[in-house]
């Protein structure tokens, strides 16, 4: 066990030092690695940021049922009852009064109702039903729309819907995207190991002829493809992170401008510990096919 | 006790280095590997390291068949010997202990006992003081009494040496002959392959004499 400890720490301390040795080579090759796990971290936080858009604007499916203009308030409770009796799921009543003053209140428009002759609003339902499947809230839909004196039945889950199928689209692009470059990243781990085990060369091959295992050999090349993968995620997270600092201002502006805050949301410690880890692994994956193959030349 | 049975090593291509070899070396003997440039002694001496695998015959060391051991227990084997090699294969990237701990970092000896027993070795070839020396600034007697500081620091049953003095002058050759017989003498199983004759006329030990890949005597 002592032993065992012991060839690992020497491995370890090994692979730092030789990361260590060839300053210059190292910084370039973290700043590849940070680049190319980069893209696809960013990628990522720019749709976890979109996703929290989308759910902020509605989680719930709704649907929104608009009288005609001229319904009169007999009408409107026949529609009323006939909620209650489908038993559809929660709904509350919009008067036309309501959201002619809610209308007002929103930015810009207070002039705009004010010269208005007449109230252009109609009264409205805003209907939360329990069953929130796309086929359920259709067959609901058309019913609703055959209903008497109802103008218009609108989904209003139709561009969450759209925002959903979007990310979807996205994350594909995004596990594409991470999947060639982690094949980036193999590559030049598989590289930079290559060229480390040809300047061990001469190490290698009397440690071979004196007694050492195979994993004896491999363990410091692991470490060090392990250890420049990891720091290679830090990079990117601080790439990340930079990235993010300055589009804040920017951002910040464009919520404004609609009248909202929304300020980017960061990635956390999880998010770059997994970074790291995901970095360490290819590294280690490019180190092991890279002495695999080197390797073979001793025997 | 080391039992070669018609030992054979063919090379890609068809080359015998060695061909039907049999001899018995008892433990703690001292045999000299002798023969003309080319006979195929740094063969027989890579096959008694296992570094080289026999291509038919069976090579027998301390009870245990060495040609039927499988590729991933040679490592294991090796450490029974210490090999001294004809160009000492010395790390010129590190210090001379640093060189001579290689084998106990291999085995994963704890630093602080490794660093111990690595001085001891290098204070029995007389180059304690040079410990801190790069290989590249010592003598080419010195280079070679720190490749063999190197093979004993593990304390091997079997001591195992291709040309030792190949490139030495003949004063520095006779103390590295002085080296074997001293660890020869506390027990250490020496085999040499050289092809100096003052060695073998000054120094009563058994003697295989190759000639192209054969024994003839």
């Amino acid at each position: 066990m002592s032993a065992w400890l012991s060839q690992h720490r020497a491995a370890l301390a090994s692979a730092l030092h030789r990361l260590w040795a060839t300053p210059l080579n190292t910084l370039l090759s973290l700043l590849v690695i940070g680049i190319a796990l980069t893209l696809p971290g960013f990628g990522y936080v720019l749709l976890d940021n979109l996703r929290a858009l989308g759910g902020n604007a509605s989680g719930v499916q709704q649907i929104s049922v608009f009288m005609n203009l001229d319904a009169s308030r007999k009408e409107v409770g026949e529609i009323e009852n006939r909620l209650r009796q489908a038993a559809t799921g929660k709904w509350r009543f919009v008067p036309k009064e309501d959201a002619l003053k809610r209308m007002q209140e929103s930015e810009g428009m207070a002039d705009i109702v004010a010269s208005l002759p007449r109230n252009p609003l109609p009264d409205a339902f805003i209907v939360e039903p329990t069953r929130s499947d796309p086929e359920a809230l259709e067959i609901l839909r058309k019913e609703i729309a055959g209903w008497p004196r109802v103008a218009h039945v609108q989904l209003d889950s139709a561009w969450v819907k759209r925002l959903d199928a979007f990310l979807a689209l996205g994350k594909l692009a995004l596990w594409m995207l991470a999947g060639i470059f982690a094949a980036g990243l193999v590559a030049v781990t598989f590289n930079t190991i290559r060229l480390q085990v040809m300047a061990q060369a001469a190490e290698i091959e009397v440690a071979r002829m004196i007694g050492a295992t195979d994993s004896f050999i491999r363990r410091p090349f692991h470490y060090y493809g392990a250890l420049q993968g990891a720091l290679g995620g830090l990079v990117a997270a601080g790439l990340v992170f930079g990235a993010l600092a300055l589009l804040e201002g920017p951002v910040g502006d464009l919520a404004n401008l609609y009248g909202g805050t929304h300020s980017l949301r960061a990635p956390g410690t999880v998010e770059v510990a997994l970074l790291c880890a995901a970095g360490a692994l290819l590294g280690w994956l490019g180190a092991q096919l890279s002495v695999s193959l080197s390797l073979r030349k001793f025997d | 006790m080391i039992v070669a049975s018609n030992l054979t090593r063919r090379y890609p291509g068809g080359y015998e280095a060695v061909k039907d070899v049999s001899f018995t070396i008892e433990s703690g003997q001292m045999v000299f590997v002798t023969g003309h440039s080319g006979a195929g002694k740094t063969t027989l001496v890579k096959l008694l390291a296992s570094i080289e695998r026999p291509t038919s015959g069976s090579l027998v060391v301390n009870g245990q068949n060495l040609s039927a051991l499988r590729r991933s227990a040679l490592p294991y084997v090796r450490r029974h010997f210490g090999m001294i090699f004809q160009d000492q294969k010395l790390l010129f990237d590190r210090s001379a202990l640093d060189n001579v701990m290689l084998p106990l970092h291999i085995v994963g000896l704890p630093r602080r006992e490794a660093v111990r027993r690595a001085r001891a070795a290098l204070d029995k070839v007389g180059l304690l003081e040079r410990e801190k020396a790069n290989p590249i600034a010592l003598s080419g007697g010195e280079q070679q009494r720190l490749s063999i500081a190197r093979a004993v620091v593990n304390r091997p049953t079997v001591l195992l040496a291709d040309e030792p003095t190949g490139n030495l002058d003949v004063e520095s050759a006779a103390d590295i002959l002085e080296l074997f017989v001293d660890f020869n003498r506390v027990g250490v199983t020496v085999v040499v392959a050289t092809h100096d004759q003052n060695w073998l006329a000054r120094h009563p030990a058994g003697v295989l004499r190759l000639a192209h890949g054969r024994l003839v005597g």
